[in-house]
């Protein structure tokens, strides 16, 4: 076999060699003047940009720097956190119960599930909370109980509905909607034969789920929950509307007396932006993390700048391995 | 009377309105090697995923080591079992499938304790053992850490083939084993799959390789349009068919 796949290799190029000097040739590249043009173009705006940064006095850098760490900027991007990390959590839960239950071959669960993501992707997040916070307009009692039997728990809804309950419930059901969709995605991408070989040799659905079909469909469920993740973060400035002093609230309220508003609102645009960029860092390495094989992998750098050298591409190197394999 | 390893009466299956299994009747004693043969769409793989209830039969009986597949009879009344019960018979009988659907995100070694782990629920120390002792029958003792995409299809093939039997199966079904390998592969897994022969394995395969149905099996049974045409001894079926159909699959293919 050795024999073979050497053979192959070498093919009826490579062995007639070719002299090294005939192959290297003194031709005039392509001259790119539309690329060059756009450079330029983008550099000089980007000097204009600078300039108004720094002399426009507007910007008001000192009350930017005297507020960015101040206590309340800081309390408020807690909250903001706190919310991003709980809703997503909760939103990824749900969004795996879901998925099977759309997977489900009971075609109640199955509609159940479709309901579900039909209503929450159908209505905004912004309607959605402000109906949670209302909702004791329509249930001014909540209960715990069987439907026509005893009652277990009884509250009053305003007491339990606090904003950051329903801010935390707003979210996270909304999430959950597309999570659903991201992990179905994840489990339907699974080539049916892996399951098929894990029931032929007894395992039950739960074990071929949990052991076979999950670790492999979160490869692809993790790239498009990070990006969420990211999404979510920023969407939690809809809380705003609910009194909640998320980030952007507490902002609100401060230049809602001092009218420093653009100084403010570049506050909590540095907060986001920095934040975003943390959660990217971590998504690379989240997907580094579950991609197979050292050989395939890329460095943040080559990432970022899009450059990754052609020498080091993964099925060549991955074909390389095989053959080493094969003999 | 010995209970045969698999007893079929009257098997019907159909997808819809589209019947693919009008009606198959067959035996296979312990021990015994059945090659299924025939064209495509004749109802072989659909047949041999009945077996281990992958597919549910609309009608007949089918058993496996007298025991009824995938229901329970009571008062002459048929019960599905449970998912759980069915795992349990599943876990008696191996299957090797054309496309070897290993578990791509498991090593060779992690593929082939999973099963014995969570279904027989053997200690990890045993179901290691037993993996080293199997890989080295099929000689791909230190391949363990491999992961299956690095193997080629023949290694992939044989790993498929000690997966199934770690779980000490008392029947091997056999979905095309060589039909998606290169050719100059193909030989490896059948002397693995001969060896297993050899060893008194029951086993019904489901094949193209007619050298290998010669060889090895002891009944060839040649099935098209959802039908057995006819079956028996492979040196009468292959050389000498009786059914007009059969002669002339087999004018095309020996």
């Amino acid at each position: 076999m050795t024999r073979l796949d050497s053979n192959k290799e070498q093919g009826p190029i490579s062995s007639t060699p070719v002299s090294s000097e005939a192959t290297i040739l003194n031709a005039v590249p392509i001259r790119h003047y539309g690329r060059w043009i756009a450079t330029i173009f983008l550099l000089l705006v980007a000097m204009v940009m600078v300039k108004s940064l720094i002399t426009n006095p507007r910007f008001r850098w000192g009350i930017v720097g005297d507020y960015i760490t101040s206590e309340p900027i800081l309390d408020g991007l807690r909250l903001t956190l706190i919310l991003t990390v709980v809703a997503q959590l909760i939103g990824i839960l749900i969004g795996i119960i879901l998925a099977i239950m759309r997977l489900s071959s009971n075609r109640v669960l199955a509609r159940a599930a479709w309901i579900y993501i039909w209503f929450f992707r159908g209505t905004p997040l912004l309607v959605q909370l402000i109906f949670w916070y209302n909702i004791s307009a329509l249930y001014p009692e909540i209960a715990i109980g069987i439907p026509f039997g005893p009652t277990f728990w009884q509250g009053n809804a305003n007491d339990l509905i606090t904003p950051f309950a329903v801010a935390i419930l707003g979210l996270a059901l909304n999430e959950g909607a597309y999570m659903a969709e991201i992990v179905r995605g994840g489990i339907v991408g699974i080539d049916h034969g892996q399951s098929e070989s894990a029931k032929a040799l007894g395992m039950t659905h739960m074990q071929t789920l949990r052991r076979i079909i999950l670790p492999q469909a979160v490869k692809v469920i993790i790239p498009p929950t990070g990006n969420q993740t990211i999404l979510m973060l920023k969407t939690t400035s809809l809380v705003s509307v609910l009194a909640l002093a998320d980030l952007l609230y507490t902002a609100q309220t401060i230049y809602a007396r001092t009218f420093e508003t653009m100084p403010l609102l570049t506050v909590v645009s540095l907060w986001y932006l920095g934040i975003t960029s943390v959660l990217t860092f971590g998504q690379f390495f989240l997907e580094r993390h579950f991609t197979e094989g050292k050989q395939d992998r890329i460095t943040f750098t080559q990432r970022i700048t899009g450059r990754v050298s052609m020498s080091k591409s993964g099925s060549e190197l991955g074909q390389a391995e095989r053959a080493k394999h094969n003999d | 009377m010995i209970e045969p390893a698999l007893r079929v009466e009257a098997v019907r299956k159909s997808y819809g309105h589209v019947e693919v299994l009008k009606g198959i009747d067959m035996q296979v004693k312990p021990g015994e090697v059945a090659c299924l043969v025939g064209p495509s769409g004749s109802g072989k793989s659909t047949f041999l995923r009945c077996i281990n209830h992958l597919e549910k039969i609309n009608s007949g009986r089918l058993y496996v080591h007298g025991e009824l597949v995938g229901y329970q009879e009571k008062k002459g009344r048929l019960y599905e079992l449970s998912d759980r019960e069915v795992c349990r018979k599943r876990a008696e009988i191996g299957m090797v499938f054309q496309s070897f659907n290993l578990f791509q995100h498991m090593s060779v070694l992690e593929n082939i304790i999973e099963a014995p782990m969570k279904v027989l629920k053997t200690s990890k120390e045993e179901a290691v053992i037993y993996a080293r002792e199997l890989l080295e029958l099929v000689g791909l003792s230190g391949r363990e850490e491999s992961y299956p995409k690095q193997l080629s299809g023949g290694q992939q093939q044989r790993v498929a083939i000690t997966r199934a039997l770690a779980m000490r199966p008392k029947l091997m079904l056999f979905d095309e084993p060589t039909s998606a390998l290169d050719p100059e592969l193909v030989g490896e897994v059948l002397a693995a799959m001969q060896d297993l022969a050899n060893s008194g394995m029951t086993m019904i395969v489901v094949t193209h390789e007619m050298g290998f149905a010669r060889k090895v099996a002891d009944s060839v049974t040649f099935m098209d349009a959802g039908l057995i045409v006819e079956s028996g001894p492979p040196d009468q079926v292959l050389d000498n068919p009786q059914n007009e159909r059969t002669q002339s699959f087999f004018s095309k293919v020996l």
